[in-house]
């Protein structure tokens, strides 16, 4: 089989997902050095207006899923998405469309679906993936395992292979496409049967950004002394508008919801900054956030393993050093 | 209810991680193996199911004969009876696990079947939906919240900034995250009463990989960073974080 490229655009809530940019853009890197077409696809309510931004990551040919049209078929009424529905039309479509790889972000979304597109298409699965490069015209790629503690080159031995990337991993850079088009697509052959999982209700947390999604975090831990100093941990971090974390220990005394857990039985992260207090590196913490590409650690004892992955550091009292760090960056931001 | 949970076995988490000589594995020697944390919840999940709806709790691995020791966990936390997918080769992939596990539940008919939402060695995330998948039944996984009505469940599922709330029908797949439950301890008595409880062991079905590991190897080490000391050096990390770093 001709190698053709599919990028499965994420949209959620109406919105483009940041990652779609990073997924264009390694789909379009890809299918430069594979020299074969790419195309994107997205199931979503957008109007071709707010799709037209997708113009400016490269891609020619993007096809379109009603999500209205595709909620319409299931046999329970008002709900938001399908999963296994939107796998089954998207599938549909890989099949068709012969394409041999499948891209999607490792989001919570790219996960769900990840594994029954590449069973319904017969395609290898990677997922999480961090690097993607040919050699010898054969795809490699890196995924971490041991939640970061080691890294492996994966190989694939099937025709069709789909692969997730990691968010916040690969680089979005703008290019105009040259010209683009969005095709409707029909919704057919789905039936009750592939409405497995309907999603009734989604919410969010009022206005908190998440830790896996962030592009700036500053976690706390056992140093913070109690769950009533974590304020000193959102004010930073709102002034930076970063997310906040937290280390297993103080999730699991209770001082900290688990949603907000960095770390390998919690959220692996790589924002651009991190911000480590109080928290004195236990391996399992630092399998989850050592990617990250900036990483400050404040902490009371100088030999604390954190201080070993980290760029910045300060030794000192996190009660002295965190309202001054806010009170200088609300300077000059 | 017929209830099955899938387990894995893991490095512990406090594990610092070698490399083999084979380039492609982990060197074993003095790594601790536990049931896989996220199993541990879903362990106890099966259990509560069994507790408030009666039937039985059978446990399923694919993995070698140290596997048994996942197993034995799970008939400590009250699991009835445990399968083994009899395993001498590490070179699968999660095709293969997925296809072994699909197989080995078809031929009972599972009411419900929980899975930690990965291992957390190579932490795929994998393995629940393509056994979904495989099976023809719904799977949900990342669940910190399930209320089964009947044949009805209905989920709360944790996904980026909050939660959605899915609706299945029974027999279905559930993995599960942590803050779904508190896993118990085992008694005394349930650690004894465990060690006589079954574990029937059968062969694989031999399938070549999809997925092939090239290279295992470490991440790549950072250089020292710069390390400073007290409050005053405060002035100066903003500085470099705005003008060397770049990040703000």
């Amino acid at each position: 089989m001709e190698n053709k490229i599919l990028a499965i655009a994420e949209v959620k809530q109406g919105i483009i997902k940041n990652n779609t940019f990073e997924l264009l853009t390694t789909a379009r890197k890809l299918a430069e050095s594979l020299q074969c077409p790419f195309e994107a696809i997205t199931v979503s309510d957008l109007t071709q207006e707010q799709l037209n931004i997708l113009s400016e990551y490269g891609v020619e040919n993007l096809y379109n899923i009603k999500l209205s049209d595709l909620n319409a078929k299931s046999p329970i009424s008002n709900i938001k998405y399908s999963h296994s529905a939107i796998s089954r039309v998207v599938a549909d479509f890989i099949l068709s469309g012969n394409y041999t790889i499948v891209l999607l972000s490792a989001t919570s979304f790219g996960k769900e679906i990840a594994p029954s597109l590449a069973i319904k298409t017969e395609a290898a699965l990677g997922v999480d993936l961090i690097d993607l490069k040919v050699e010898n015209g054969n795809l490699i790629a890196t995924k971490p395992v041991y939640a970061g503690k080691a890294q492996v080159d994966l190989e694939f031995k099937s025709e069709r292979v789909v692969l997730s990337l990691r968010p916040n991993v690969f680089k979005a850079e703008k290019m105009n496409s040259t010209s683009f088009t969005v095709h409707n697509i029909e919704i057919s052959n789905i039936t009750d049967s592939d409405f497995k999982t309907v999603v009734s209700e989604i919410v969010l947390s009022s206005g908190k950004l998440d830790v896996a999604e962030a592009d700036k975090i500053v976690s706390g831990g056992r140093g913070l002394k109690g769950p009533e100093n974590f304020h000193l941990i959102e004010e930073l971090a709102s002034v930076l508008g970063a997310a906040t974390g937290a280390s297993r220990a103080v999730v699991d005394a209770g001082w900290r919801p688990h949603s907000e857990q960095v770390g390998q039985t919690g959220k692996t992260v790589s924002p651009s900054l991190y911000i480590a207090c109080g928290i004195s590196g236990a391996i399992q913490h630092l399998a989850g956030m050592s990617s990250s590409k900036c990483i400050v650690a404040i902490n009371k004892d100088k030999d604390a393993p954190i201080f070993q992955v980290a760029d910045y550091g300060i030794v000192g009292d996190v009660f002295e050093i965190l309202p001054k760090l806010t009170e200088e960056l609300k300077k000059i931001l | 209810m017929k209830i099955a949970v899938c387990v894995s076995l893991v490095p512990d988490t406090t594990t610092k991680i070698k490399v083999d000589s084979d380039n492609k594995s982990i060197n074993e020697n003095g790594v601790s193996f536990v049931l896989n944390p996220y199993d541990e919840f879903a362990v106890e999940e099966a259990i509560r199911t069994k507790e408030k709806f009666g039937g039985d709790v059978t446990v399923i691995s694919f993995g070698t004969e140290a596997y048994k020791e996942a197993i034995k966990k799970a008939f400590q936390m009250t699991a009835d009876q445990g399968i083994l997918i009899k395993t001498s080769s590490k070179n699968f992939d999660s095709f293969t696990v997925a296809k072994n596990l699909a197989e080995v539940l078809k031929t009972e008919n599972y009411d419900i079947i929980f899975f930690g939402k990965q291992s957390i060695d190579y932490d795929g995330h994998i393995i629940p939906s393509m056994v979904g998948e495989l099976l023809g039944l719904p799977a949900i996984n990342d669940v910190v919240k399930l209320n089964i009505e009947g044949t009805k469940v209905t989920v709360e599922r944790e996904v980026e900034g909050g939660k959605e709330t899915i609706f299945a029908n029974l027999p279905a797949i559930i993995g599960t995250q942590k803050g779904l439950n508190e896993p118990r301890y085992p008694s005394l008595k349930n650690i004894m009463a465990a060690k006589s409880k079954p574990i029937k062991e059968i062969s694989p079905i031999e399938i070549e990989p999809l997925v092939n590991v090239k290279e295992m190897r470490l991440p790549p080490v950072k250089g020292k960073g710069k390390i400073f000391e007290g409050v005053e050096s405060v002035p100066e990390l903003v500085r470099l974080l705005k003008e060397e770093a770049k990040v703000i």
